[in-house]
């Protein structure tokens, strides 16, 4: 099973194209001077600066991580650029107004965001290197009441809510790539859905790292009042460059009680090429609050990036909460991911499941890394996991760093997990069928991942499917 | 012999309790080679200390204590009665008994039958004053100083333990038992045992670990073990410490073509024990088969890191551990199954049960996967949780209920570990024992 696989591993990252568009950017280099700079740039109240700053002095005193399965050459903080915003005059009053160039880029990239794709019903905030560039479908939000806006405008006009969730659920010095995230954030999206309104529709949003030498740095809040339900989904691309280029983005997930949030993730990013040249470093913390009741859901679909080093986590603080966490996670070529979700009991009777499914080719690494840690108060509480992984080829490999810590006895942690080889046999009953090697194997990964695909909205299951058949292109031979 | 003359640290500056005995044992006249050895030890020991909870094999055991305990002062040992060592005994009168006190080969408690040529069942010491060739080839290749700290403590500072060579084809028929005594007098009873398995040869050894006359103690053993082809070994461990000792133990195990490993461990006392049971799997159609019971009460603390290394094809690896805890007892397990690239055909299986019997027992269980080849089937399942209801509830229908049905599932969950020590002797033994623990545990 060689030929025609081979033929496509070697094809082109679709998205890896640069689009040339006027920028503003911030010098080279981090200083305190930056963060004043992002700050002024996006006009915030002092509040925020001073934030940031705290912040920033903070990750001075930090030293970064190395204890994850990941090998990369040290990363200099100073040779990047932490701010890069195409370049407008006055603030956008609607979509038309936006670059046309941009809107060019995005529909390139097949993104939601013109009259057409509105029709799917997919609202859609677009992040274009570091500044929010337009979001969709704000009125009909509007209507049931639903805040849906980029971060710098939610800073704006709704400065009480920001002020009092951010930091909330990942504290500026949580970590140090948290903590640079909180220096030098440059936009994000934010959404706040009132008590006990059911966000009518699909939230998205689309992350598109452009500039040269710059850094990403976005952040994101989500707040489901009481009894309010959302789903939000992210994609990410970026263009090919022969640098490693560095995202560390923030989200928080705030579901009070009663509320559910579901965030899913598509993540593209630009894995480098078949000798580990350029790529993306995505280095992101996700956590989840959930209150009594409330229930918080993680999916991603990871096949971007050079390295991966993300564990999207919920706290189970109140009573009979709910945690889920469903990842597919493929790595090819020279890729590394180091990823996995902590489930932190809490509350009485809260209920974890995770279902990892981790594909290695290549000469790809990947790790799974979880935290199951349920706490002496967390009476009655449950966890499920069930972590899997599938190698093909034998020059990849799979690790799993699973930590489970159980601190009373109502409660039961199960854990389950196995490696294997892509069947042999499968593939020859698939053949048998008449189906060619390349379709056999992209049917037996779709139906390994297909626990986490069905977690997925419709339209991105779609699209994650292509996306694990093109990453496996030329994975076996 | 205290550490209190040594001057203020420095915060940077390891922690290095024992720092004389250390450099004692690294003085210490022996031949060039063991001179060599012990020096390397001593320096591995100075340079790295005490592991802390931010090494992460030593996370949540927590061993710096060791440095405050008042281990330093070294008392003249009672003599111990051959009678104080009967509850201790496992199996046949007539097999070998080899027994350590405090750390060195007793041998008028000891009873050495006459066996066949070319097997040896000596005192460790013994065999590096005699210049027995095996004992330089062989003795610290395996659990080599850099495996943790303490290989490198018991590296520096080991006296004496159990010298057992079989050369090719040579069976054993009844069990070897070796009981490590401590009584407390000495800082670190540092027992090292070296037991070579020839070519085609088998054996059963059996390795407890008591207290007599005392509850305290700090026992730091290693026990290196090597198959040869197509050798058997079976190695049972039972740890009944006394309840406020620290007992830690390496057992370094090294396997070549077709040769079989299987180990049962046991641990019921000290008031914190960790075992570290490492299998290299060198050569093709190996088989290993690890099993595991600890019993947990009070403030006890059980760690059992076992680390299997998948290093060739077609070899097959199966584990069972598991723990029973109550009270405010902690259980620490880490497993790690590392597949290198060239092991295709591997088959790994590890699993770890853990029955939590009380609100304030604490379990954390790390089961670890390494897979660097793509032919393999490995697995591995971590549980813990309280007893299960519905065992409970069809128990109940069937006129057995309250203390009687815990008991019976209890029993029940151990028995399918105790199952597999395959001496019917030993294993009514150590059942009796196990079920005698449960029933304080049950209360």
């Amino acid at each position: 099973m060689s030929s025609p696989v081979e033929a496509l591993v070697n094809r082109e990252y679709k998205y890896g194209f640069v689009t040339d568009i006027e920028q503003v950017t911030a010098a080279i280099g981090l200083s305190e001077d930056t963060v004043r700079f992002i700050s002024a740039k996006k006009d915030e109240p002092t509040w925020l600066l001073e934030w940031r700053l705290k912040a920033y002095r903070r990750w001075l005193e930090m030293t970064e991580p190395h204890w994850a399965n990941i090998h990369h050459a040290p990363i200099d903080y100073q040779a990047s650029t932490y701010y890069a915003a195409p370049k407008t005059t006055a603030p956008l009053g609607s979509l038309d107004e936006v670059d046309p160039k941009l809107l060019e880029t995005y529909e390139k990239l097949g993104i939601p965001l013109s009259e057409q794709k509105l029709l799917a019903g997919v609202a859609v905030d677009a992040i274009f290197d570091s500044v929010s560039v337009g979001t969709t479908f704000k009125a009909t939000l509007a209507k049931s009441g639903v805040l849906f806006c980029s971060f710098g405008e939610a800073v704006r006009e709704h400065p009480e809510l920001v002020q009092k969730y951010l930091g909330s659920v990942v504290p500026a010095s949580d970590n140090f790539f948290a903590a640079l995230n909180a220096a030098v954030f440059s936009d994000g999206s934010f959404v706040y859905v009132p008590k006990g309104v059911k966000c009518p529709m699909e939230l998205s949003t689309y992350f598109r790292i452009n500039a040269a030498n710059s850094g990403q740095f976005e952040r994101t809040l989500i707040v489901a009042d009481e009894g309010a339900s959302v789903s939000y989904l992210e994609g990410c691309t970026a263009p090919k460059r022969n640098e490693n280029q560095l995202h560390a983005a923030v989200v928080e997930l705030i579901a009070l009680d009663d509320a559910s949030i579901k965030y899913s993730t598509v993540q593209n990013w630009y894995a480098g090429d078949e000798n580990g040249l350029g790529g993306i470093y995505n280095f992101v913390t996700k956590r989840g609050k959930a209150m009594h009741r409330a229930k918080i859901s993680w999916t991603q679909v990871e096949t971007g990036s050079a390295i991966t080093w993300k564990y999207p986590s919920v706290l189970l603080m109140g009573d009979d909460s709910v945690g889920e966490f469903y990842s597919v996670a493929v790595v090819n070529g020279m890729q590394q991911a180091d990823t996995g979700t902590k489930m932190i009991h809490m509350g009485r009777n809260s209920r974890s499941t995770i279902v990892s499914k981790g594909i290695s080719a290549g000469r790809g690494q990947n790790s799974y890394r979880g935290q199951v840690k349920i706490l002496p108060k967390a009476a009655g509480s449950r966890n499920y996991t069930q972590c899997d992984s599938m190698l093909i080829g034998n020059r990849c490999g799979a690790h799993t760093f699973p930590y489970i810590d159980v601190q009373n006895a109502s409660s039961d942690v199960e854990h389950e997990a196995s490696t294997s080889k892509i069947g042999e046999d499968q593939i020859f009953y698939c053949k048998q069928r008449g189906l060619n090697t390349e379709n056999a194997i992209s049917v037996i990964v779709n139906g390994f991942c297909k626990e986490v695909f069905r977690e997925l909205p419709m339209e991105f299951a779609v699209e994650a499917q292509k996306l694990l058949g093109v990453s496996l292109e030329g994975s076996v031979g | 012999m205290t550490t209190a003359t040594r001057p203020a640290r420095s915060p940077n500056e390891p922690l290095v309790p024992f720092a004389e005995l250390v450099a004692e044992g690294a003085r210490a006249g022996a031949p060039a080679w063991l001179a060599t050895f012990r020096r390397g030890s001593a320096e591995r020991f100075t340079a790295v200390g005490l592991p802390t909870s931010k090494d992460e094999d030593w996370r949540f055991t927590p061993v710096q204590g060791l440095a405050r305990e008042n281990l330093g002062v070294v008392r003249r040992p009672a003599p111990v009665a051959p009678e104080a060592l009967k509850p201790f005994l496992l199996g046949s009168e007539r097999g070998a008994l080899v027994v350590v006190i405090d750390g060195r080969f007793e041998a008028s408690l000891s009873h050495l039958p006459v066996l066949p040529t070319g097997a040896r069942i000596m005192s460790l010491a013994a065999a590096i004053t005699e210049g027995i060739p095996e004992v330089e080839a062989h003795l610290g290749r395996y659990a080599t100083p850099d495996v943790t700290p303490f290989a490198a403590l018991n590296g520096a500072v080991f006296a004496d333990g159990l010298f057992l060579h079989l050369a090719a084809g040579i069976a054993i028929e009844l069990p070897i038992q070796v009981l490590h005594v401590s009584t407390g007098a000495v800082p670190v009873v540092a027992p090292r045992s070296l037991l070579l398995v020839g070519r085609g040869a088998s054996v059963t050894v059996v390795e407890s670990f008591a207290s007599v006359g005392g509850t305290t103690g700090f026992t730091n053993g290693v026990t290196e073990i090597v198959l040869g082809r197509n050798a058997r070994c079976e190695h049972l461990r039972v740890q009944r410490e006394g309840a406020e000792a620290w007992h830690i133990g390496l057992t370094e195990v090294s396997q070549e073509r077709d040769s079989h490993y299987r180990s049962f461990t046991l641990a019921l006392g000290a008031k914190l024990s960790r075992h570290d049971l490492r299998a290299r799997l060198g050569a093709e159609n190996v088989e290993t088969l690890l099993y595991g019971l600890y019993l947990g009460r009070n403030e006890q603390l059980h760690d059992n890191h076992t680390a299997i290394f998948h290093d060739q094809p077609h070899c097959n690896s199966w584990e069972v551990y598991k723990g029973v805890l109550t009270d405010r007892s902690h259980a620490v397990f880490n497993g790690k199954v590392i597949v290198q690239p060239v092991a295709q055909k591997t088959d790994a299986k590890q699993t770890n049960r853990n029955l939590l019997l009380s609100e304030t027992a604490r379990v954390d269980t790390k089961p670890q996967l390494e897979i660097f080849a793509d032919d393999v089937k490995c697995t591995h399942g971590a549980t813990v949780g309280k007893m299960d209801e519905q065992q409970r509830y069809y128990l109940k229908t069937r006129g057995i209920a309250g203390r009687v049905a815990e008991g019976v599932l209890i029993w029940a969950f151990t028995a399918e570990v105790l199952a597999e020590v395959t001496d019917p002797g030993i294993r009514e033994t150590l059942e009796k024992l196990v079920r005698a623990e449960l029933e304080t545990m049950i209360g």
